[in-house]
């Protein structure tokens, strides 16, 4: 449910380097929490985004939460599908559920960023 | 399509639609008719006639007769919507607000015409300063959102007139979602503040984020959990050394009416919502009405016009240069001042006084009914509401606060709030207000147990509710995800 090779936020963010580019999304976690996912908004590419800011917006029937940028830089693109079919955020949170593809201005920024073991105590739940 | 009411369908308005159908019949006018497209330039006129329904007189009254059937009001049941002070609303108060003096005032009357409506508003934002030991109010705002956006307003302007340029606003984790909304619109970053583990504001963390960028914080007192800010001395320290300036959501005060006051609490500025606390309808019923109390150093920025008096008048005072400006047009939804009006003078110091001991009373009584059957996250004694957790619920038998609050409903109860704050997993929010009997409160009680109980012992029934209203258990993820707002033709 909390894959390995990912970083995760104190606020429930997760990212995935894919070469020097870094693929963000929310976690399972995340998504059980807003229950059924109805709307996302999300910037525009080029847009930038800074650590631990807010990029955008996801909206349950059950409460609206910004979303914050795990690392900062540049969207290069944006998760189009959402806008029809929001409900992959809460099937498949890490796979089709992905929200925005950045390229951080410092790739190092990931290290400050939790890694799984640690995110787990964070939320209380086993490995 | 069609409508399910009382077991029975029936059509939509539209759908009774017969043509050339009128409601009623005018006599033939007795001036000379001029033609529409000499009155109205010709790009401003239709091009085909508007898809009304053309229906008679009773197809009319009937209709929306029988969906008001279908609606729930505070004057069928019990209504304990935590946080929205559904509170009854005497009759009496439509009387006053009917008296032909008030209700067929045209809004551009002359100043001179309009003395006894203005008289009121004068003396309403009097009574209402007196409250909440504030120094000036203004009951332009349409309600209590517009009034925050009114109060923020007021804050930027006064910062902007001493040359400081304040970005932030703090906003407590347990904050009404307009609060955050209202900082951002008003063109302020929001700066989030954890609460503790008693369910105050976190005073550490508060400290930590307090600079002098920060323009306000916007509190809720007592707060959503309902329970009072045990720190608020604190609060207001750390905010006012650092220059920033106090907003008082009152959305609560209905806990506090005549007890304490937010500018004794070192509040700069507040809003009161007149259709919570001063019982005029809302719910469906309203609209809102909402007054916003200022002390004297943020008076310069009210929006115009004020009432003021002079000698024996009162007039309308544009000429305001600091002033945030018009917020609507007019004064406010003067119908329902007038009835906050009637409830004040009508209730007296006193009378505003047990108001908030008895809404603090019966939410006690009901919290003691309740706390064995739900979780209680914050154990404290609680003001005019209370927050439960469904979580035990939910993890052992898989049934929901959503699913329980619709299950209420099959036993004649409007749903309490849930799922707010956001700061309690499962929430149900619970607010009964003074108005509600004993006898009340324990059948509502006793429905709850119920609930508790059917969530353990039959769960199907409670997860598949309601069972008894006119339509059963809307898909609301569906709604959401594909709404479908217009009705057209077959």
């Amino acid at each position: 449910m909390y894959p390995k090779d990912l970083r995760y936020s104190s606020e429930h963010e997760w990212a995935r380097s894919e070469g020097d580019r870094v693929r963000v999304g929310i976690t399972k976690f995340a998504a059980d929490r807003l229950t059924d996912v109805v709307f996302v908004e999300l910037p525009a590419p080029g847009t930038k985004v800074q650590y631990m800011q807010p990029f955008g917006v996801v909206e349950s029937v059950k409460a609206v939460s910004d979303l914050y940028a795990p690392v900062t830089g540049t969207v290069v693109e944006v998760n189009t599908t959402l806008k029809e079919t929001p409900e992959v955020v809460n099937t498949d949170p890490y796979g089709k559920g992905w929200m925005i593809l950045v390229q951080p201005d410092n790739p190092k920024e990931m290290d400050q960023l939790m890694p799984v073991d640690k995110y787990l105590a964070v939320i209380g739940e086993k490995a | 399509m069609s409508l399910r009411s009382r077991g029975r369908d029936f059509p939509l308005i539209f759908e009774l639609s017969v043509p050339e159908r009128v409601g009623s019949s005018y006599p033939s006018p007795d001036v000379p008719l001029r033609p529409l497209d000499e009155l109205i330039p010709a790009r401003q006129l239709r091009e085909e006639a508007a898809a009304l329904p053309e229906v008679s007189e009773p197809d009319v009254v009937r209709h929306y007769t029988r969906l008001s059937h279908r609606n729930f009001s505070i004057d069928e049941g019990f209504y304990p919507l935590g946080s929205c002070t559904m509170k009854y609303n005497p009759k009496v108060h439509e009387d006053v607000a009917g008296l032909p003096g008030f209700a067929r005032l045209h809004p551009y009357a002359p100043v001179e015409h309009a003395q006894g409506a203005l008289q009121l508003i004068w003396e309403l934002e009097h009574l209402l300063a007196e409250i909440g030991g504030m120094d000036r109010v203004t009951v332009h705002p349409a309600a209590g959102a517009h009034g925050e956006l009114t109060g923020l307003l007021m804050i930027r302007a006064y910062f902007h007139a001493r040359g400081e340029a304040r970005t932030k606003v703090i906003v407590p984790d347990s904050a009404h979602g307009t609060n955050p909304a209202t900082a951002s619109m008003a063109g302020y970053q929001v700066v989030t503040v954890k609460s503790d583990a008693r369910g105050n504001l976190d005073v550490d963390a508060l400290r930590a984020v307090m600079d002098r960028s920060v323009a306000a914080i916007m509190l809720t007192n007592p707060n959503t959990l309902g329970l009072f800010e045990e720190r608020i001395q604190d609060v207001e320290r750390i905010i006012h050394g650092g220059g920033g300036q106090m907003y008082l959501d009152g959305a609560n005060l209905n806990a506090v009416l005549g007890v304490a006051r937010a500018g004794d609490q070192g509040f700069d500025v507040m809003h009161m919502n007149l259709h919570k606390t001063f019982t005029t309808p809302h719910g469906g019923g309203g609209p809102g009405a909402c007054a916003v109390g200022v002390k004297a150093h943020l008076a310069p920025f009210l929006p115009v016009p004020t009432v003021e008096r002079v000698g024996e008048r009162f007039v309308l005072d544009y000429d305001r240069r600091q002033s945030i400006g018009k917020l609507r047009a007019f004064y406010g939804n003067f119908g329902n001042l007038v009835r906050a009006y009637a409830y004040i003078r009508t209730m007296g110091a006193d009378g505003l006084r047990q108001v908030a001991e008895s809404a603090v009373l019966n939410a006690n009584y009901l919290l003691a009914l309740l706390r064995g059957a739900f979780d209680l996250p914050y154990d404290r004694i609680c003001k005019h509401e209370f927050v439960l957790s469904g979580l035990r619920q939910k993890q052992q038998s898989g049934v929901t606060t959503k699913d329980m609050a619709k299950r209420l409903l099959d036993y004649g109860f409007h749903a309490p709030t849930i799922y707010f704050p956001l700061i309690v997993e499962e929430a149900i929010m619970i607010e009964p207000t003074e108005t509600e009997s004993k006898r009340t409160m324990d059948e509502f009680a006793d429905a709850m147990l119920a609930i508790a109980r059917e969530a353990q012992d039959r769960s199907e029934v409670v997860k598949t509710a309601p069972h008894t209203t006119p339509v059963q258990r809307l898909d609301e993820v569906r709604a959401a995800r594909h709404p479908d707002l217009r009705w057209s033709p077959r």
